[in-house]
Order: C-alpha cells, then structure tokens, then sequence
C-alpha cells in the first residue's frame, strides 16, 4: 500500500459517522424506488393504456376498474369462500405429494422391490404431462373436490418422490458409517441422520411441488367448475366479464406469490443450521 | 435386453391387470376400456387422419410458443446478468412474474387472441420464457469472473467475452431452464385445449370424451403422455451431446 492510498484510508475511517450513515440511507433508497420503479411503471403503463383507449375495456380493463371489481367481490365475500376453495384444494394436493411422495422415495432408497416397481414408473411418468389424465379422473371421480385433489396429487408427487430418491442416495457414506459404527438403530439412522442431510433436496422438490399443485388446482376448477378462482374466471370469460377475469388473475398471482415466499421462509426455517442459509439468497 | 425387461417389466404388469380388469369385469368398461381396445382406437385414429391432423396442430403451438421463449428469455436472461441496468429494472418484474400459477392466463390469452393457435403459442411463451430467463440469467451470472478477466485483459472485446466466454458457461444451467419449459409447454398445451380449442390433443380428447368414445379418448390421452415423455429423453440426449465438453473438466 502506498503512503497516499494510507492516508485515504485513514481520512475514509475518520469521517465514518453521521455522513457515510446519511450515504448509506440515501443509496438504499434510491435502490428501494429502482427495485419497485418498473413494477410502477408497469402498472402505470396498464392504467394509461386502457384508459387512452387503444385497447377496448374488453381487451384490457383498467387497472383502476380491475382493483374495484376486487374490493367489491371481497365485500360481498365471493372472494372469501373461492379463495378459500382453491387454497384448500391445493394445499390439500400438496400435502398429500408430500406426504406420499417423501414416503415412496424413502421405500424406493430402502427397498430393492419397492425401488423395482417404482423406478420405471417414475422415469418414464416424471417427465409426462399428467393434465392429459385430468378427462380420466373425471370420468372415475366425478368433478367434484375428490377429483379435484386427485389430479393435483398425480402431478404434484412426481417432483417430490423424485427429489426424495436423489437427495437419500446423496446422503454420505461416511456420516452412514460413523453413526452405525457408534451403535444407531435403523430408526435412529432415519431420523436422525439420513432424513436431516436429505432435507435440502426434499425441500427443492417440495419447492417444485407447491407451484405444480396451484396451477393443477386452477386448470383442475376452469375444467370442472364450480366455485374456486379457476372455475370463477371460467364463469366470467364465459359471459365476456373480462374485468372479472383479470381480478381473477390478479387473485390467483397474489396467492401464488404468498405461498412461494412461505416455502422459501420455511426452508430458511428448516435449514437453518444449514450452510446454505448463510448463503445470499438468488432470486 | 433382459436387464432392460427386467427393468420395464412393472410396466408390463401394470398393461396386464389393466387388460384384466377390464376383460374381467372388475371395473366397468366405459371407466376403463381393455388396453387392446384402446390399442385399436389409436390404429383406427391413425389411420383416418385425426390424429396427424391434430398432432400438427398442437406440434405447431408447442414449437411456435416453446421457441419464442427460448430465444426471447435467453437474450432477456443473459442481459439481466451482463448489464445492472437491464437487471435493475426486469428483475422486479420477473420476480412478480415467477410465482403467478401459468394457467391462469389461459382465458385472458383467449380474450386477446381468441381460439386459434395465437393464444396457445401466447399463453406457452409467457409461460415458458419464465424458467428460460431465470436459467440464462443464473447460468450467466455464475460464469468465473477470473475467466472474463482473463479473456478481456487478452484484448477480448466485451461482446467477444459474452459470446465465448459468458454463453459457454450459462449452458448447463440454462439448458436445464429450456428442460423444464419444455415439461410446461406440454402442461400449458393439453390444458389450455382442454379447456377451449378446436383441434389439438386437448380438443380431441375433450370432444372424444364428450361423444362417449373412451376408447379412443384413452388413446389420445396416452398418445399425449408418450410424447411428453420422448420429447424430455430427447431433449436430454441432445443436451448430453452438447455439453459432451464439459465432462473433461
């Protein structure tokens, strides 16, 4: 270091104070507004465009009139009961993938015959696009919410059983050994060591799964109708409400984000003693 | 090859007790038609144009919307990661944008474009440019720094280090975006015919439902799941080839 860059250095830290904390404040809001400036602009955008009539109210409601459409339907507590349908109808899905699907991974990585029978059937059903069942499933359950659930679970425990499989083969030996060699039951060894190591690449799986079941869910409603978001956007397509349709879509993408950040918060949660929860989370 | 049996061979079994089944009386044979029924339907399709007609027409969507976002999200992702303007002002809208369940947008691609192939190819780019982005991106912002620094204290011009050095090391991870876009697009495909179209695999498998012909409807349905899977062991093939460089370091 030259005695120049030295005496910077110095000046630099005499004049950490009140200033540099100013600076700091400054810089994070000038990055506050860049982040949410074009999400603004964008809606802006929207508002503008429709109200300039370049697009008819049909083809792009107002934002304005999108927002309205969704305090109204949340007063007269529509929103309530198909929210409330279609969470349950995910969340339901989900839970059973999980479950299920947690549960057949780990028989698959324990149990040569379970891994036999299971393997090809994950291979080859994995990468299909199981929505093509869904006229099947109403054929055997009806279109009611077993039906529903059914379908969501089809597609949803792919991911899960899957990410199950790798994450247990990719468990280390030595952390196997050390615990068998210090006297561990098989219980023991499952819960207190495989499971644990495993849980990362569980949860990614699990990551996959949740946005899976919600847009099953919602093509599950627009197929088979009856309450729920999916089926509400189908009503009002049907009879050209096209501001409903995009309060729906509106609905649907607030929940979707919500539980995308659930999942991340419990992972963080889950993982914590994790090296990758020091880790800078990516987007 | 005996491995290989051996390996299908629940797969096998699963055909047999469904034959059974039917054959058998155990399940009713409109809920379920014997497999070699079905087979029958599929030849009889085949053969009358039906399914080659409607196989072109949700092959077009699939390649016309897939495509688009492959090159439109791989430009927008390795741009997000090269140039922080470009980053600051998209990745607040990919981030609103990521979570937002794709088929929601089915009826408001149909409100814009109508019933045709316009909405599907729509709705499949908008769906599939979202993992494309995230990959390029990811991929992009991974490639070592010291490499970049090496090649442009050679005297590589900026675009000339995007090129040969950036874009070789996104692949892998932008490879694996376009793998599970490919997986979405079939997804988006079959629901938003199902839902509303005039031709298609969904189209055919709603209406040949609705007209009581299960047979046939199990055909089609099986016919879409096998492409599914061939179209990701194909992808998976080619992407092996490609990234066949890698494997020596």
């Amino acid at each position: 270091m030259t005695k120049d860059a030295q005496e910077t250095q110095e000046t630099r830290e005499t004049i950490h104070g009140v200033p540099e904390m100013l600076g700091r404040l400054a810089w994070r809001l000038i990055w506050g507004f860049a982040r949410i400036f074009s999400i603004v602009a964008l809606l802006a955008a929207w508002e503008i465009l429709a109200r300039s009539h370049t697009f008819t109210p049909f083809q792009l409601p107002a934002l304005s009139a999108v927002l309205e459409r969704i305090w109204s339907d949340a007063e007269s507590g529509d929103l309530a009961i198909n929210t409330a349908l279609t969470l349950y109808r995910a969340l339901a899905g989900f839970l059973i993938s999980a479950v299920g699907g947690i549960a057949i991974g780990m028989a698959m990585s324990r149990n040569a015959a379970a891994n036999w029978f299971f393997d090809p059937i994950v291979s080859v059903g994995f990468p299909m696009p199981k929505i093509a069942f869904l006229p099947v499933v109403i054929l055997w359950l009806g279109v009611y919410d077993t039906a529903k659930v059914t379908i969501i679970v089809v597609d949803a425990i792919f991911p899960v059983i899957a990410a199950t499989v790798i994450a247990i083969q990719g468990v280390e030996r030595e952390l196997i050994w050390s615990a068998r060699n210090m006297g561990a039951s098989n219980r023991q060894l499952l819960h207190q060591v495989i499971l644990p190591a495993a849980l990362p690449q569980i949860m990614t799986g699990l990551q996959v799964a949740m946005p899976l079941s919600l847009i099953v869910a919602v093509v599950a409603e627009m197929l088979m109708g009856g309450y729920g978001l999916g089926g509400a956007m189908m009503t009002a397509s049907r009879f050209a409400n096209s501001t409903s349709v995009f309060a729906g879509i509106v609905e649907i993408a607030v929940i979707g984000y919500v539980l995308i950040k659930a999942m991340t918060v419990i992972r963080r949660r889950l993982l914590i003693w994790h090296p990758e929860a020091n880790a800078p989370a990516t987007a | 090859m005996t491995k290989t049996f051996i390996r299908y061979l629940p797969l096998l079994l699963l055909a047999v007790v469904w034959e059974m089944a039917a054959r058998l009386g155990w399940v009713s044979s409109t809920a379920l038609p014997p497999l070699t029924d079905v087979v029958r339907a599929w030849v009889d399709m085949l053969f009358d144009g039906e399914l080659l007609r409607n196989s072109a027409s949700s092959l077009y969507r699939i390649i016309g919307g897939l495509g688009l976002s492959i090159v439109i999200g791989t430009v927008l992702g390795i741009s997000m990661a090269w140039w922080k303007p470009v980053n600051v002002l998209l990745a607040p809208i990919v981030e609103i944008f990521y979570p937002v369940p794709k088929s929601a947008l089915i009826p408001v691609t149909v409100i814009w474009l109508g019933y045709g192939d316009g909405s599907k190819i729509l709705l499949i780019f908008l769906g599939c440019m979202v993992p494309v982005t995230i990959g390029a991106f990811n991929g992009a912002r991974a490639s070592e720094q010291v490499m970049v620094w090496s090649a442009r204290s050679m005297g590589a011009s900026k675009l000339r280090v995007l090129w040969d050095v950036v874009m070789p090391g996104a692949m892998p991870e932008l490879l694996n975006g376009i793998r599970t876009a490919l997986a979405l697009s079939f997804i988006l495909l079959v629901s938003s015919e199902l839902i509303v179209a005039q031709k298609g695999f969904g189209y055919l498998i709603g209406s040949l439902g609705a007209g009581g012909s299960y047979d046939a409807m199990y055909a089609v349905v099986l016919t879409v799941a096998f492409l599914g899977f061939a179209a990701d062991r194909i992808y998976l093939a080619i992407t092996r080839r490609t990234l066949a460089w890698r494997a020596m370091s």
